[in-house]
């Protein structure tokens, strides 16, 4: 009998060093480094008319002070990640900006000193004047297009796509009724507690750039470093130590300090370091979220869908460094997990001047099932139907997968549901909510969601067996607490037959493992989970045929379990795998340990050379997993009693239960982790968070005070559970979770809100003062 | 001189340098973070003789005379401390930045109420903030630890 870990609610093995304060974050290390701190424009738009450094350089301490012309990639435009044929008008900033600022908090130049403290004293004496230009600031002004955000962008039109499947314009003609909603989704801010940060230093007479950087993409920041500096790959390291949260816009590929601060190392030959902080953090770091939808939706007199059509646009922000990928996500996940027939959906990307958009937890879909949901309700409002009721009648059915959308996937394939029972989602939910409770302006909360996890195009891992017997992993991704050394030790152990505790995981790191492509859209423990078990199992065949080969016995007839390769039936014939581990690698000496069992003197049972034809020397191995097209698609259903209080028009969450379905579960602890913090961020950026613009483009609540994330006494326990339809597309049939807890969470909140103030929501975020004003009676 | 861990420490180098960054950048105490730098969010708490502080809105220089306790300083290089051990059972964190600092707001709230109510958690939780977990598993490992202090 073997023990299995997958599935097992295996306590977190990275716990330790963060509980005793030991982890090892980017800002913790550099003792003696340079510090930078950047000088940022104050303007949304305006021309640069002159920079004067002479009063920053002359500060005591400091010790270079860049702009763009300083730079021999100043005039260089940074790169545009995931070129999509309809983004016609694609824009990227530079490094440092140039001639023309196009939102608050762009980089215009950067300063070194002996210490973060005289860096910021000297970044006050930079002297930078500016002609102020006309500012755009809303996707709906960015649509009038009375002003240009690039001068060379007519009509602020970055992308336009459009696709349909089914003839829709027939389909609404033909239907018995018809609805037209507008509905809104503004900014938000993913937030995470350690904003970003950047360590560099270069080893002149190696010929070697190490860079420590909290990205979610260590490998892309790697390759792209090379490539800029005219460095071999194999010259330049990246690691993404200990990171304090990502979710999603700690990857970029570059955001100006992943490039100035190694070019700074290299320059002066010492190591220098940047950590950001909170303020420049709200302007400086990726947003997303922002989009208006026009929605005209045909439905026969049961309430079930003939045509949808979804006409939006979306807010781009100043530059398209991530290309159409957010908008091209929503339109593909609209639909959700119904039955629609008949469904167009037309976009616009326009550039505004306010800071790039790319993906944050969820990206693009809250906005997607938040257009979804509300159009369900209000059909279920306009027949007199119960919510539940109209979403059952429209739920895709168990026997419908796999399902085509007829729309395209960000992976550039057709988006294609694997597997799924969401009838089962939701009859397990709506049975867990239970009646309604009691009280006062009590309203019921329901919202459906699939997501696209796991995207391609591929991970890798690498697993070896020391000759202590102790197991080491590695895989390009790096992790922000998603709890991958303890999930992928699970996976590890199960097929070498060890405990996870004695599979020590490294992620992120490009000197153990150089392939990779990032932590994002929900798929790390998809690719590289199963790229984990590929390698291990190449281990254990590895492991089995050296055994086999020193036991006299069929490989076939070995197992690996308990530490041991074994013969299956007879546990106590076997090899501890270390002494597996000695034999992989033949040697000439001995060292203790066991060693001299692998030296010539030892009785070989075979005949030829020692290492033999087509093996290679140590117990490990490499393995890699490449989705096909497409992804695997999760899925889950949210209830939710709220109660809205009559007085200060807060929300109390009275029972909030979620049913998620994610494939098979590695281990239900981190995934009830995944999924409460997901909900928490979802109420934080349904009713709590938002980024306030004014009309001349300045961010009026860049601090914690007034951006309002929820604390503890915002935030409900959720009940969860779990449903596990296996995805056909992997060996071990999981699929993404990361940020399914957050999707559906707007949807939820508008449709209680709205049942029980009895007042119509067609926007997000929410907040207390926007009830009161709803609820108020018109006079 | 400033007393931190049971140890005396040499005076911070400038007048101007936060407690924080006295901790991290000149202690090398890199278990305290730096979250906001405005006194939000929590990951900076230590311990000024015995009540959770924010020590990014303090000066170093005011810390004279006092004791600071850092999440270092808790359980020392011994076992887990019986709230780290709360933390590490219930899930409590994931990626584990603000997790010094809750640590040190539950031992300031465990020192002031031994069991204390749901009501009381929640009040003496809601000086941090936590990104990740949610909460729920933050408020299971505080009752926890209130079991394993005993």
């Amino acid at each position: 009998m073997t023990t299995r870990w997958f599935g097992e609610r295996v306590q977190r093995l990275e716990d330790e060093r963060f509980l005793r304060g030991t982890g090892l974050y980017t800002d913790d290390l550099g003792e003696g480094a340079l510090e930078g701190c950047f000088v940022r424009s104050p303007y949304a738009h305006a021309r640069i008319t002159s920079i004067d450094t002479s009063a920053a350089t002359a500060v005591p301490g400091v010790v270079a002070v860049y702009t763009a012309a300083d730079l021999p990639f100043g005039q260089t435009d940074l790169p545009l990640l995931i070129p999509h044929p309809s983004l016609t008008q694609g824009r990227t900033q530079k490094c440092l900006a140039y001639e023309v600022v196009r939102y608050v908090g762009e980089a215009v130049a950067f300063v070194v000193a002996e210490s973060r403290y005289v860096a910021e004293d000297a970044a006050d004496q930079v002297l930078v004047e500016y002609e102020p230009l006309p500012v755009v600031i809303t996707p709906e002004t960015a649509q009038g297009a009375e002003h240009l955000v690039h001068a060379d962008v007519p009509g602020n039109v970055a992308a336009e796509l459009r696709q349909e499947s089914g003839d829709v314009e027939v389909a609404l003609s033909k239907a018995p009724h018809n609805l037209r909603l507008r509905l809104r989704f503004e900014r938000g801010g993913a937030h995470p507690l350690e904003a970003r940060a950047v360590w560099a230093r270069w080893l002149e007479r190696e010929g070697k750039l190490t860079v420590y950087d909290s990205t979610q993409s260590p490998t892309s920041i790697r390759g792209g470093l090379a490539v800029l500096f005219g460095l071999p790959e194999t010259s330049v390291e990246v690691i993404a130590p200990d990171v304090g949260g990502g979710f999603g816009p700690k990857i970029m590929l570059f955001y100006p300090d992943e490039l100035l601060v190694p070019f700074a190392a290299m320059q002066l030959g010492r190591p220098v370091k940047w950590t950001e902080d909170r303020r420049e953090h709200f302007t400086a770091v990726n947003q997303e979220r922002g989009q208006v939808h026009d929605v005209r939706v045909g439905y026969d007199g049961e309430g079930r869908l003939l045509g949808l059509d979804v006409d939006f646009i979306h807010d781009a922000g100043a530059y398209t460094p991530y290309g159409i990928i957010l908008p091209i996500i929503t339109a593909a996940q609209v639909p959700g997990p119904y039955r629609v027939p008949s469904y167009r959906v037309r976009f616009k990307a326009l550039y505004t001047n306010a800071t790039p958009t790319s993906p944050y937890r969820g990206a693009g879909r809250p906005h997607a099932c938040f257009v979804m949901e509300r159009t369900l309700d209000a059909i279920a409002r306009e027949l007199g139907l119960e919510r539940a009721e109209v979403r059952r009648r429209n739920l895709l059915q168990p026997g419908d997968f796999p399902h085509e959308v007829g729309v395209g996937w960000q992976d550039g394939g057709r988006v294609v549901y694997d597997s799924g029972n969401y009838p089962a989602l939701l009859e397990t939910t709506l049975q867990h909510l239970g009646p309604k409770p009691a009280g006062e302006q009590v309203g019921l909360g329901l919202a459906m969601y699939v997501e696209g996890t796991g995207v391609g195009p591929y991970e890798g891992a690498h697993v070896q067996v020391l000759v202590s017997g102790e197991v080491v992993a590695s895989t390009g991704i790096p992790t922000q607490g998603q709890g991958h050394q303890t999930v992928f030790a699970q996976v590890v152990a199960d097929e070498l037959g060890v405990r996870p505790e004695q599979v020590a995981v490294t992620t992120g790191d490009t000197r153990r493992f150089q392939w990779g492509v990032g932590t994002f859209a929900s798929r790390a423990a998809v690719t590289a989970g199963n790229a984990m078990a590929v390698a291990a199992r190449n281990v254990a065949l590895k492991a089995r045929r050296i055994a086999a080969e020193q036991l006299e016995v069929d490989p076939e007839d070995l197992e690996l379990a308990g530490g041991m390769v074994r013969v299956k039936g007879a546990p106590d014939r076997g090899l501890p795998l270390a002494a597996v581990a000695i034999l992989s690698n033949p040697l000439r000496y001995a060292f203790g340990g066991g060693a001299e069992i692998a030296t010539p003197f030892q009785a070989r049972p075979r005949p030829g050379p020692p290492l033999p034809e087509g093996e290679a020397p140590g117990l490990e191995a490499t393995g890699y997993y490449s989705p096909p097209l497409g992804s695997t698609w999760a899925a889950g259903c949210h209830a939710a009693w709220v109660a809205v209080d009559p007085d200060t028009y807060r929300l109390r969450f009275l029972k909030y239960v979620v049913t998620h379905d994610c494939g098979r579960v590695i281990n239900p602890l981190v995934l009830e982790g995944q999924i409460q913090g997901g909900v928490a961020q979802g109420i934080g950026g349904a009713f709590y968070e938002r980024l306030a613009y004014d009309a001349d483009g300045q961010l009026r609540n860049a601090s914690f005070m007034e951006f309002l994330m929820p604390y503890a006494t915002e935030v409900p326990e959720v009940e969860i559970h779990h449903q596990e339809t296996p995805s056909p597309l992997n060996p071990l049939g999981i699929k993404g979770a990361g940020e399914a807890g957050t999707i559906p969470v707007g949807a939820l909140v508008a449709s209680a809100v709205e049942d029980a103030l009895g007042v119509r929501i067609t926007e997000m975020p929410l907040s207390p003062l926007k009830l009161f004003e709803l609820s108020r009676p018109r006079c | 001189m400033i007393r931190v861990n049971g140890r005396e420490r040499p005076d911070p180098t400038n007048v101007r340098i936060l407690l924080s960054d006295y901790l991290r950048h000149e202690l090398g105490l890199t278990g305290t973070h730096v979250g906001c730098e405005h006194g939000v969010c929590g990951c900076c708490t230590v311990l000024l003789d015995g009540r959770p502080v924010r020590s990014c809105l303090m000066l170093a220089v005011q810390a004279g005379r006092h004791e600071v306790t850092t999440i270092e300083g808790l359980a020392g290089e011994g076992k887990l401390h019986p709230i780290q051990q709360a933390f590490h059972e219930c899930h409590a964190l994931q990626c584990g930045f603000c997790t010094p600092g809750f640590v040190l707001a539950v031992a300031g709230l465990l020192a002031k109420h031994r069991k204390p109510s749901d009501l009381e958690i929640d009040e003496g939780i809601s000086g941090n903030l936590c990104r990740c977990t949610g909460y729920a598993s933050i408020r299971r490992a505080v009752r926890r630890a209130t079991e394993l202090s005993k």
